[in-house]
This record gives structure tokens, sequence and C-alpha cells, in this order.
């Protein structure tokens, strides 16, 4: 890996900004360069917000990603439609199936795709906030950037105090859930 | 027979001579509050913010630590310099165009949060410094350089009752307006003026004192006349009296 | 492993800020910088230190004018039209060489303008937009990191030279998160005989003010106030200058813009095409001496901004007719890629712009 350059995207509320930030951290404490980059435009609350992740064994320039993404995370329709034309030929994308309904392969047969149901997934755990820690298993499943021990870590820390006895095991269960 | 000493100026003041005009109520007012200060034994910890306008070289003139501010702004520099020295004692002395004009939003806002200082505000319709233009005190029918004809209610509204306002505002713990055209009113605004300090010292919040003054010079009348309009003119419209008073509250 | 922690930059520079001593913050909420008096509210008192919300950008400055006055470490932040109402504060407390770190996280504009990236403040932190004679020493990180280390410097110099500092960034690096490690340096120790801090039992008064209505008295202040200015001017000049002897482009840009260009220089190099950057950290003093001594085999300056033209002109300053200067930019919140500053250095050699 020299430079891997992701995408993030969902609605607000999806969780996205902190799946970006979970696997910038990830792979920060695994010692490579990392940046993470809101769209911080003045979009509305509840609307389409996404996140760009590089990471790199060297010092990152531009942390912007406006083209030739890597690994693109959509979580709904219209990430689909905004970033999946910027996926490079031979780039990850990991979807939502639980809402996207587009046939990804048509649009590109020339991306590796990689569909989970998250949303349900998440419904069916009982907490749909958590539908972003079942999409980070394709993560897990896909790319082999980090393991899931690195993600206990990492959640450990997130979820440090009171909360922790709830919320560590729901997010692994989610992980777990994605991953089979 | 040895020499009895009956009166000498405060050591709340320096020695620096005023730089106001004759007849002008600002000198008055430096003593009452320069006499507060030593009375209360808080000189030695006093800072002064200094506005823009006639007071603007007040720094000169107090005997204790100075800022001069910009126009306006005393009480957001005064809100600067006692937030992190709480236990100074600092006040903002302003006159009408600086406090009820330019700075409107600073005054409003450091009575809003309740700062625990006291402005002293030095209200005589004008704005003495810059040549005698109208200000927002300023009466009706009062000719200034820049009312030339009078001032008209129909395009410049009527004189701003700024202890009245300031009393509105649930952090201001104590208002009241004075006046110093006669003896026994100066000892009325000294009582006014060191209960505002004595509130400060004991941490109650916000004070403004408002001082009805005289300009002679800006208003084109003798010093003589100059009290009798304050007493007739301005007195009318500005009641003197206690605005409000919630430093027994607590 | 590293000690790094990940941060978004606006908070890494408030934190940067209480570790380095600032015992004041005063600020206005105004996007993209509010996590800065976010963060400040949160930290400042349970950490020995004064946060207060300002009523407007207007009285945040007065505000540090006061809190600066008494000799304590003192910071605000805002953005670019925000940053513009503090002029009158910025020059007052020039003029009464009062020390205080100002952050501007900008914006696009002019006007109310977007919220997005630019770096159409170039001038307002240059050369001021308050009025008479002085000089605001300005830096301009590109990474958190760098940004956090310019915290305790640029307070130093704050307080050494007694005079507003600025540290100027784009929204990107407000917003973005990096690894940082946060360094902190005992403050710098200088001379304090001169705060009004109301404590004049055993010496005279101070005064702290720029009132000065003698002609010869302040012309002679202002000659001693630009002593120290030309003291920075030869000190304090930061840059990062990868431009070597045998290279025919100098691409000079400023913050996150810097590292858009440095991805072209790559690509450019990748193609054969000799070209290296010149990044000023300070933009005032600007590193006029760097841009005077490029190589010989320099045969193109290329200045990469996210504004119309404001940059250029120190660029133009320091290179002094030596070399064609040419302009690659952006504005409104548009951010160039790569791509588009490499495709303008190949015009440029064709001759083509």
């Amino acid at each position: 890996m020299a430079t891997q350059k992701m995408v993030f995207s969902g609605f607000g509320g999806q969780g996205i900004l902190v799946l970006g930030e979970v696997v910038a951290t990830i792979a920060m404490k695994k010692g490579n360069h990392v940046t993470w980059m809101p769209s911080y435009g003045a979009e509305m609350r509840g609307g389409t917000a996404n996140c760009a992740v590089i990471v790199s064994d060297s010092l990152i320039g531009s942390p912007i990603v406006q083209s030739n993404i890597d690994i693109l995370c959509a979580m709904n329709e219209p990430s689909v439609t905004k970033f999946l034309p910027k996926l490079r030929a031979g780039g990850l994308i990991i979807a939502n199936t639980s809402i996207i309904k587009s046939d990804i392969k048509a649009i590109r047969n020339d991306v590796d795709v990689l569909p989970i149901d998250a949303s349900n997934i998440a419904g069916e755990i009982g907490n749909l906030r958590v539908a972003n820690m079942v999409m980070l298993a394709g993560f897990l499943k896909k790319t082999g950037m980090f393991t899931m021990d690195d993600i206990k870590e990492v959640l450990q820390e997130r979820f440090a105090g009171a909360r922790s006895k709830d919320l560590i095991p729901l997010n692994l269960k989610a992980i777990e859930r994605g991953m089979a | 027979m040895a020499n009895k000493i009956i009166y000498e100026k405060s050591r709340g003041l320096t020695d620096t001579p005023l730089t106001y005009c004759p007849g002008c109520s600002h000198g008055t007012i430096h003593k009452l509050v320069a006499e507060s200060l030593v009375e209360l034994d808080v000189l030695e910890r006093t800072v002064a913010i200094a506005p823009v306008g006639c007071s603007v070289l007040a720094y000169n003139f107090f005997n204790c630590d100075g800022i001069q501010a910009a126009h306006g702004r005393a009480p957001a520099v005064a809100t600067g310099v006692k937030r992190v020295q709480p236990d100074k004692i600092v006040f903002a002395y302003q006159g009408d165009g600086d406090l009820a004009s330019i700075g409107t939003a600073e005054i409003i806002h450091a009575a809003h949060r309740s700062e625990n200082f006291t402005v002293i505000f030095v209200n005589n319709a004008i704005y003495g410094m810059t040549g005698g233009q109208m200000a927002p005190t300023t009466l009706i029918d009062q000719k200034t350089t820049t009312s030339p004809y009078g001032r008209f209610e129909e395009t410049t509204g009527k004189p701003l009752l700024v202890s009245e306002m300031m009393a509105q505002i649930p952090g201001a713990t104590y208002i009241e307006r004075v006046s110093v055209h006669d003896h026994a009113h100066i000892l009325k605004a000294k009582r006014a003026v060191k209960k505002a300090f004595g509130y400060q010292v004991a941490g109650k919040g916000f004070t403004m004192i408002e001082v009805l003054a005289a300009c002679p010079i800006g208003w084109g009348v003798t010093p003589v006349n100059s009290m009798k309009f304050v007493k007739d003119e301005m007195m009318p419209y500005y009641p003197l009296g206690v605005y409000c008073d919630r430093g027994g509250e607590a | 492993m590293s000690q790094k922690v990940l941060m978004k930059g606006n908070e890494a520079i408030a934190e940067a800020a209480i570790q380095a001593g600032c015992k004041a913050f005063f600020g206005y909420p105004i996007t993209p910088q509010n996590e800065i008096p976010e963060y400040m509210s949160l930290h400042m008192e349970k950490r020995g230190g004064v946060f207060v919300q300002a009523e407007s950008e207007v009285s945040a400055i007065n505000m540090c004018y006061g809190a600066a006055a008494t000799g304590a470490r003192v910071m605000t932040s805002s953005s670019s039209p925000g940053m513009a109402l503090k002029q009158e504060g910025i020059s007052y407390m020039s003029g009464a060489d009062l020390p205080v770190l100002m952050v501007n996280v900008s914006r696009c504009g002019p006007g109310l303008g977007g919220i997005l990236p630019a770096q159409g403040d170039y001038f307002m932190a240059t050369r001021g937009g308050g009025n008479g004679d002085y000089r605001t020493p300005v830096y301009a990180p590109a990474y958190i990191q760098e940004a956090t280390d310019l915290v305790f410097e640029a307070f130093d110099v704050a307080e050494k030279y007694r005079t507003p500092v600025m540290i100027l960034l784009d929204g990107m690096l407000g917003q973005m998160m990096e690894p940082v490690e946060i360094k902190p340096r005992p403050p710098v120790q200088v001379d304090k005989s001169w705060v009004t801090i109301g404590d004049t039992a055993n010496r005279k008064p101070n005064v702290v003010n720029s009132l000065s209505l003698l002609g010869d008295v302040l012309e002679q202040q202002n000659f001693e106030r630009f002593k120290k200015y030309e003291q920075l001017e030869r000190v304090g000049v930061m840059v990062e200058n990868t431009v070597k002897d045998g290279d025919e482009i100098a691409i000079v840009a400023y913050g996150v813009p810097a590292r858009i260009a440095q991805n072209a220089i790559e690509e450019l190099v990748g193609e054969g095409i000799k070209a290296g950057l010149v990044r000023p950290i300070t933009l005032w003093p600007f590193p006029y001496d760097t841009l005077a001594n490029l190589p010989a085999s320099v045969k193109h300056v290329v200045v990469a901004e996210l504004s119309m033209g404001q940059l250029i002109e120190d660029v133009r300053l320091g290179v002094n007719g030596k070399f064609p200067v040419h302009l690659v930019n952006r504005c409104g919140g548009m951010v160039f890629e790569p791509a588009e500053i490499a495709e303008a250095v190949r015009k440029i050699i064709k001759g083509g712009v």
C-alpha cells in the first residue's frame, strides 16, 4: 500500500463521518500517515454527508479526494450517483444494499462490488445507528487493512466510560453480523 | 496657631492639570470617582478604562493604572481586565456618544453578563470632543453642529433614555441617574458613585451611574447658564433617581 | 507506535493554545472556526483560564485588548468576515503594543461569501485592514502538526515583540483531522513591568494607550515600533523551500494549497519536468530573499493560490523581475486539483500562458 484514497458517504445520521474517523484512527495507530476531511459545506442536517480519508506510508499532500477513489463506502443512493463515477477502475465499492437499489455492476463493470445489507442488519440488532459498523465489516472482509483486534482497541478508546458496557458489545455484534 | 487642613485634593487624582473646558462637569465627576476609590481603600488595585471623547485623557488624571479604549468599547476592555483579574476594581468612564451611540452593544452585553465592574456614564447631550455634534441624548430642538436647525424627532427620534433602558436588563445590578449641577446634587451623586463601587467590591455585578453633565462650550452658553440648562432642560426629560437596585438581593 | 492523536485542526489549535498557557479566550460564533470557541468553553475554566463568548467580534478583540493589558496570554479566533470586524482592535493593540494570538480559519468572500475554503484574506492578514502604520506577523500552517507547533511560536513572538500575531488557515485545515502530537514548551520570559494590572501600591500607575497627539512624539513611537518589525524581518522568516539547482519550475503556495501543489510537483517530476516548491510559512515577514535567490536554472515561477492574485504580489516583489511569474488560481470555495496545477505548468512551459 502506497496511498489509499477512500470516500465515506451517506445520509447525515448514518454515522458516516464516524466510520471514516474509525478507519483513519486504526490506520494512524498502525503507523500510517492519515488525513480525514469532511465535506463541510452548507448541507442541511440529515442531508448527505461525506468524508475523505487518505492513508499513506508517506507524507500526504492534498487531503482532498476528487478523483481516482480506491475505496468508496456508500450508504445511500445519492452517494452512488455522486462518487461511483470517481471510483478508479479496479476500485472497491462497499454498498449498503438495504438502501441502494441501483445495479452497480450495470453502471461500472470495471469495479469490485461488496454488497452489505447494513441498515437491515442494524435494524435486526435493534439499533439503526450501528449500520456504519456493519459497513466497517466490509473493510475487514475485503481489504486486509486491519484486524478485529485493531477495531476493538479503537472502540474501547471511543466508548471509554459509562456507556462502554453496552456500546462496545453492540458495535462488535454489528461488525460480526456484517462479516457473516 | 497651627494651620488646619479643611480640604485637599483627593490622592485618587494625579497633579496633572485637567484639560477640560471652563465649566465642564468632568472635573467634578473625576473628583467623585477618585474620592470614592480612596474612601473604599481600593485605589491601588483599580484599573480605569478611558473612552474616546473629552475624557480620552482620563488616564492622566486618575492616580491608578489606566487603559485607553477604542470608541464605545470600554465595557469590552473592562470585561477583559476584570475576567482575568477578578479581585481588581475596574471602571469604565464613558461619554454619551461613546456609550449611547457607538458602544450600545458593548454596554448592553456587559450588563447582560452582569460583569462585576462600574460604569460612569457622563451624559452631556452632545459630542463634546469632536466639536459639538448631535448625540442620541441631545434634547428635542437642541441645536448642535449636526442638528443646526435643532433636533427633530421625526428624523432623529427622541433622546435615548439610557438608564431606563439599562435597568430592564436582568443582569444590571444597580443603575442610578444623578446630576452635578449644584452642591446638593453633587453630594447625592457622590453617594451613588461610592455605592456603585461598594457593590463592585462586594462582587454584586454590573453597576452604572449616569451623570447629567454640562458642556457649556458645546452648548454655546456660559458655565452658569449651563448649570441652569441641566436643571431646567435636562432633568425634566432625564429624571434623577435609582432605576434598579438588585444589590440587596441574595 | 506513535504518541499521536487524530484531531481536527480547530480543536488541535485550541488544545495547543491551552498547553501554551493561554489564560483568556474571547470569541464569537462563525463557521468554519466554531470548534475553537466550543473547545475553549469546554476546557478553559477547568484548566485555570477564562472563556467569554462576546457579543460580537468587535467586542471579542476589545476584550483581548483589556486582558492583554494585564499581561495575560490572550487569544481570539474567527473567520474572514469576523476578522474584518476585528481590524479596529488589531490596530489599537498594535498602537498600544499589546500581544494577542488571533486565529483566522478563513472562508471565501467578499462579503458574507460562503464557508468553503479560500485564501482571499491574504491582503487583510498581511497588509491589515486597520488604520495606521503597523505590521502583523502571520503564520500559515499547511499541516495540523505544524499548526499546533506554530501556536507556541506565535504566542512567544506576540509577547516578545508585544504585537498581535495571526495564524491564518483555510477551512480545510480547520475542519480536517490528522495525527498530531502537541509539543509544549515553556513560554518566553519577557518584561511585564508595563502591565495595567491594578497594582500601584508600590509603583507609579501604568498606562496602556495608543493615543498620541503630538506629531513628533508619535513619529518617534512609530520609528521604535518599526525597529521591532525590522528585527522580525531579519530573524522571523519561516519558509519551506525544495527548489534545487537545476529546477526550471518553482511553484509558490501556502497552506493546504501548498500540499496540492506538492502533488502537482510529484506529477511533473515524474514526467521529467524539474520543479520545486516554495512554501511561505510566515506570510509576514515574507520570504522575499528565498524568491530573490532562486537558482538561475528557474525559468518560471508559478503562484498557486485560492484567491484572485494576492500572494502573487509578494512573490513579484521577491522575484523582482528576475523570472516570469504566473498565476494558477481558483476562488469562491473552489479548490484546484494537483492535475489542474500540473496542466497549467505544462502550458506555461509551452508558452501557452
